[in-house]
């Protein structure tokens, strides 16, 4: 989303902006935390739950479609790696209690450890075989949170303590809108600052030697290693960079609902988080924040109009996943290269020479 | 002794289960390079028409018939009306559609059908085989279902292997244009691709059901291990996908009985990543084919 | 205006942001005291509307079954609406799908509490989907009756002032099993079959309470994984010749199906959560067409109850749930589960009538701190709320299926956590009263 925003304006407008990709984007950045900032503060703080959560999900998939979309390594078991985050994340936030960014820094650190190993044996597969093995991740590692009871404390998690707004912080905001800080807006915040951080670090990555070297390995194999391309190590480094992104949001997640359990992190997690990278459109940073806008905001939607046509509680939530999968059938049929796919050939628009690209990985 | 015996029984029944589902993978696999995760939905969706049929009265044989027959349909609509348009785009585009399959047929079953639990009966007998004292754990159904599978199995290889039918499945789904070229009619094997393995998903199914608990989202196991059994077999070889499917059950199975049940998806993880860092494209992979 | 400055002026912002964000986390732990109204408070309440909410599975793997508990509960706050409702108002029961999964139940939760607004969480069922909201709830000074659990976590008055439990914990439960064991099967060698959590655990330690020495295997399953098969073998093996299963119903038939698979015939004594004989009899029967030898697959098998269930046509709650049923429930018919959530219905309506005629979240949780001794209802045992004590009911009766019905084996027992005594409960069990809807008076 970033990069586009600042791409549209009117070419009078255009000679303004900055010239490098670094100073487009932070500026991109800036204007999206104006906007994050006005949002939160104008919606209830329901709206400001709703998005605490899409964060979360919205920084896993931007890692996963750097993954899938701009390196071609399909992960199904992303959620296996928000765990990791999300356990590193409540060990270190219940006894001692060190200060929340350093267990978010840790997270990100232990689960991108993760990454090398996982990357290490996924770089020799290919297709439907990383497929497969990635799905066994996502279903197998949940279940060391049962075996090592003791530590990760079984079925029923680990509890966190999530952080809570410093004077200042409410304070500053208060002065600006002259509202109260909830815990829930808190962590909007946090989830939407981490973020655009993400964004911000992954569109100057996109754009940079290893965004084009990953596209050349995903587009063609043979070419890029008679290029001289060392195809195992970039593929690592991709899986790398996208787990430390799911283990942000792991550790997101787990401040967010206050709890790291085995069932929150089921394969079901694992491929909602593929779909909202596809659906949204894949490789593109936007398109990975509408799919997981489509995660946390369908649902409730659909329960809700379920309701209120006069069906049962049970039958509305029946309701929500029928409705979820018809709209993946849906968009995919209609728009193969997903939502941004689709907004790009509406608007038609093109510009020779853009270098900015983070978002043309869908159309291929 | 007598609960090695039974671990290993109760493994390869289980396994024979998994073999059932791997194979309607690979069958899929073949004829059209997509892995279908609504294969089980799919099968679920079939079981429970059958389970109708048997509550109106019929015979089990009756919802057998019904649940196959109805595989075949669904499997050939399935295609027609939506895998078509994703065919020969990007490959994760078929993947999500099946995803939303999956999650769709899921909840319109429990729509349907409701989320209760429900028994399904078996055309055979459920107490194990005595033999004097002993009673293993292998029932006259257990039997049918192995049996099923090496039927099945067989009627795979020959079919692509033997047959022309088998051939021009093979190759349309290998290169399209190619195959329209040689005069192949390359949708309708793709349409024969997803109905037949359609059909192989919903005695997998039928199978698992039989003698066992349904509800809405009782092939959710099977599909990770199903999936996992094809590809540590080879996604290309039904031969594999059998001996993958045994292999996971019976040693998801031990790992059960001898050191605990909350390490069985640990295992099928180890398991599965052991043997592809061995052969990355699974135990029965022939061809050395290059990645499409 | 060059590029430059502009580049610059967007490096200082983001540098300023930088530090925003760095200087947050030295700081934290200011006491929560914003705008989410924490204490006395008419949230949820208008002149003829109480609004309460609760989370289920509703899809999913554990939907079956449990899904069906609100519907129970809703048939009867319908009831007791078309009834004229508490203190003239209306109950309106809102229940929103977790699909068992933490995750959702912090979003579905929030979704009640920010945005329904409702007054009361009731009956929310799990363990550690409940876990996820325990701060949130608490936090938010919303009172949380009755959760669907019997874990231990729900009786922290101290921590969780909020939180009440409602069915006997586990541990009660595994008690009076243990005691019944010592006291008339000193013979047996004792099998455990447990749930992998702390459904097993709780029930596995107040078992060995009583009869530690004689376990000779526990086998744990865990949920989710429905081949059973390597744990009855395992059970077979050990030479137990009486099992006690701490399991959900399903479990129940799948522990009885692989059993007949490998012949084996303990003495089977199931939790009270498991036994659920009306539903597992007809989950089993389908398999006994000519294949079983005796029709009733689970006669013989003991278990627990503290509700009248709904095989006791005869019993007057029964009765009333059944009306309750056929003039206010969905599709379906009366179920155990039904009946539970309309137990846990029939226990807020207590409350909710104590808190009085202006109720609020602080009196609401007053009230049934003080009500907690002299509460009856359709359950056979009191409950334990008090000041002190946020546990809900405080034991069982170990009874024998026997056809559709039970027998009882022992007296009503009650006891508490740890090594409180276990002890006879003698009082009569009083009939509900003739129009179905108590009648507590306000309290303070």
């Amino acid at each position: 989303m970033g990069t586009r925003i600042i791409t549209k304006p009117l070419g009078a407008a255009r000679r303004f902006l900055p010239s490098s990709v670094l100073g487009r984007n932070l500026l991109a950045v800036l204007a999206a935390l104006v906007a994050v900032v006005l949002v939160l503060e104008l919606t209830t703080p329901f709206r400001n739950a709703q998005l605490a959560t899409m964060s979360y999900y919205a920084i896993a998939a931007v890692g996963l479609t750097v993954l899938t979309g701009l390196n071609g390594q399909i992960s199904l078991g992303h959620g296996a790696l928000m765990a990791v985050g999300a356990y590193t994340t409540a060990l270190l936030l219940g006894e001692d209690a060190v200060p929340f960014p350093v267990a978010m820094l840790a997270a990100a650190a232990v689960t991108a450890l993760a990454g090398v190993v996982v990357g290490a044996a996924a770089a020799r597969l290919h297709g439907p075989y990383l497929a497969g093995a990635t799905l066994a991740l996502a279903v197998g590692v949940p279940g060391l949170a049962i075996y090592f009871d003791g530590l990760l404390g079984g079925e029923q998690g680990l509890p966190v303590s999530s952080p809570r707004a410093p004077d200042w912080f409410a304070d500053a905001l208060y002065f600006l809108s002259a509202n109260d800080m909830s815990s829930a807006k808190y962590l909007a915040y946090l989830g939407w600052g981490t973020l655009l951080l993400v964004m911000l670090l992954l569109a100057n990555l996109m754009a940079s030697r290893f965004g084009r070297v990953w596209r050349a390995v995903r587009d063609d194999e043979v070419a890029a290693e008679l290029a001289g391309l060392r195809l195992g190590r970039l593929r690592v480094l991709a899986f790398v960079v996208s787990a430390a992104c799911a283990g942000l949001a792991g550790s997101v997640l787990a401040m967010v609902v206050r709890l790291a359990a085995p069932s929150g992190f089921t394969i079901v997690l694992s491929l909602s988080l593929l779909t909202a990278v596809v659906v949204g459109g894949l490789g593109s940073l936007g398109g990975a924040l509408l799919g997981s806008a489509l995660l946390v905001f369908l649902p409730p939607a659909v329960t809700n109009l379920g309701t209120s046509a006069g069906l049962t509680g049970v039958q509305a939530a029946q309701l929500a996943p029928f409705v979820y999968g018809v709209v993946l059938i849906v968009v995919i049929l209609v728009a193969p290269g997903g939502v941004m796919g689709l907004l790009r050939r509406l608007f038609a628009f093109r510009r020779a020479g853009s270098t900015t690209s983070s978002n043309k990985g869908g159309t291929r | 002794m007598q609960q090695f015996l039974n671990i290993t029984l109760g493994g390869l029944s289980q396994g024979a289960i998994y073999a059932a589902f791997a194979l309607a993978l690979v069958l899929i696999w073949r004829a059209t390079r997509i892995i279908n995760f609504a294969q089980g939905a799919m099968a679920m969706f079939t079981t429970y028409l059958a389970l109708a049929v048997i509550e109106s009265g019929q015979s089990y044989w009756a919802g057998f018939a019904v649940a196959l027959a109805g595989g075949l349909v669904l499997g050939a609509i399935v295609e027609r009306v939506i895998m078509r348009r994703v065919e020969g785009g990007p490959e994760l585009n078929a993947v999500i559609v099946t995803l939303g399959l999956f999650v769709g047929l899921q909840a319109l079953a429990a729509i349907i059908f409701g989320a209760a639990f429900q028994s399904f009966p078996a055309p055979f007998g459920l107490r194990g085989f005595t033999f004097g004292e002993l009673t293993v754990a292998f029932t006259p159904f257990s039997v049918f279902i192995v049996g099923s599978v090496l039927v099945v199995m067989l009627a795979l290889v020959a079919l692509f292997r033997f047959t022309d039918l088998g051939l021009r499945m093979r190759a349309s789904a290998f290169s399209q244009e190619v195959s329209r070229l040689l005069g192949v009619r390359v949708g309708r094997m793709l349409t024969i691709g997803w109905a037949l393995a359609a059909v192989v998903g919903s005695l997998a199914g039928l199978l698992i059901a039989g003698g066992n608990l349904v509800h809405p989202a009782y092939m959710d196991a099977v599909i990770v291990y199903g999936f996992v059994a094809a590809v540590l077999g080879g996604l290309d070889s039904p031969a594999g996908a059998v001996a993958g499917g045994l292999i996971i059950g019976l040693a998801l199975s031990y790992v059960s009985g001898y050191l605990g049940s909350e390490l069985v998806t640990l295992a099928a993880l180890a398991i599965l990543v052991a043997v592809l860092l061995i052969r990355p494209k699974g135990l029965f992979s022939r061809v050395a084919e290059r990645r499409v | 205006m060059s590029t430059r400055s502009r580049r610059g002026a967007a490096l200082v912002a983001m540098t300023a942001i930088a530090a925003l964000v760095a200087g947050a986390c030295g700081a934290g732990g200011r006491p929560d005291g914003d705008g989410e109204g924490g204490g006395a408070s008419d949230v949820g309440v208008t002149a003829d509307t109480v609004k309460i909410g609760a989370h289920f599975p509703l899809t999913g793997v554990a939907a079956p079954g449990y899904s069906e508990i609100p519907t129970g509960a809703k048939a009867y706050f319908d009831y007791v609406n078309a009834n004229g409702g508490v203190h003239g108002r209306k109950i309106e029961y809102v229940y929103k799908d977790d699909a068992y999964n933490p995750t959702n139940t912090s979003q579905v939760v929030n979704e009640l509490v920010l945005q329904d607004e409702i007054f009361a969480m009731v009956g929310g069922l799990g363990t550690p989907t409940h876990s996820a909201v325990l701060d949130f709830l608490n936090s938010s000074g919303v009172p949380d009756l009755f959760v669907s659990s019997g874990s231990l976590l729900w009786n922290q008055p101290e921590k969780n002032p909020q939180t009440f439990g409602w069915q006997p914990d586990y541990e009660v439960e595994g008690k009076i099993i243990g005691q019944y064991l010592r006291d008339h099967l000193p013979e047996a060698r004792i099998g455990l079959f447990l749930q992998d959590d702390d459904f097993g655990d709780d029930g596995e330690k107040g078992v060995r309470a009583f009869v530690g020495d004689r376990i000779v295997a526990a086998e744990r399953y865990a949920p989710g994984n429905t081949d059973v098969g390597p744990q009855i073998a395992a059970l077979q093996a050990s030479g137990a010749d009486v099992v006690v299963g701490f399991n959900v119903p399903s479990y129940t038939a799948l522990s009885q199906l692989t059993s007949m698979r490998l012949n084996f015939g303990p003495q089977w004594i199931y939790s009270n959560v498991g036994s659920d004989p009306a539903l597992v009899g007809s989950l089993l029967n389908r398999f006994s067409e000519g294949k079983v030898t005796d029709a009733s697959v689970l006669d013989g098998v003991i278990t627990t109850e503290y509700l009248p269930g709904v095989e006791e046509k005869d019993n007057p709650w029964t009765r009333l749930w059944q009306r309750v049923w056929d003039e206010h429930g969905g599709q379906g018919e009366l179920t155990n589960y039904r009946i539970y959530g309309m137990s846990e219905a029939y226990t807020f309506v207590q409350a909710l009538q104590a808190a009085g005629p202006e109720p609020t979240r602080a009196g609401l949780v007053e009230a049934l701190e003080k009500i907690g001794p002299e509460l009856t209802g359709p359950a056979l045992v009191p409950y334990r709320y008090s000041a002190d004590s946020h546990a809900g009911l405080s034991g069982v009766k170990v009874v024998r299926i026997k056809g559709a019905a039970t027998e009882d084996l022992s007296p009503v027992f009650v006891t508490g956590n740890g090594d409180t005594e276990i002890t006879e409960h003698t009082a009569e069990h009083a009939p509900p009263p003739p129009n179905g809807i108590p009648d507590m008076r306000p309290v303070g």
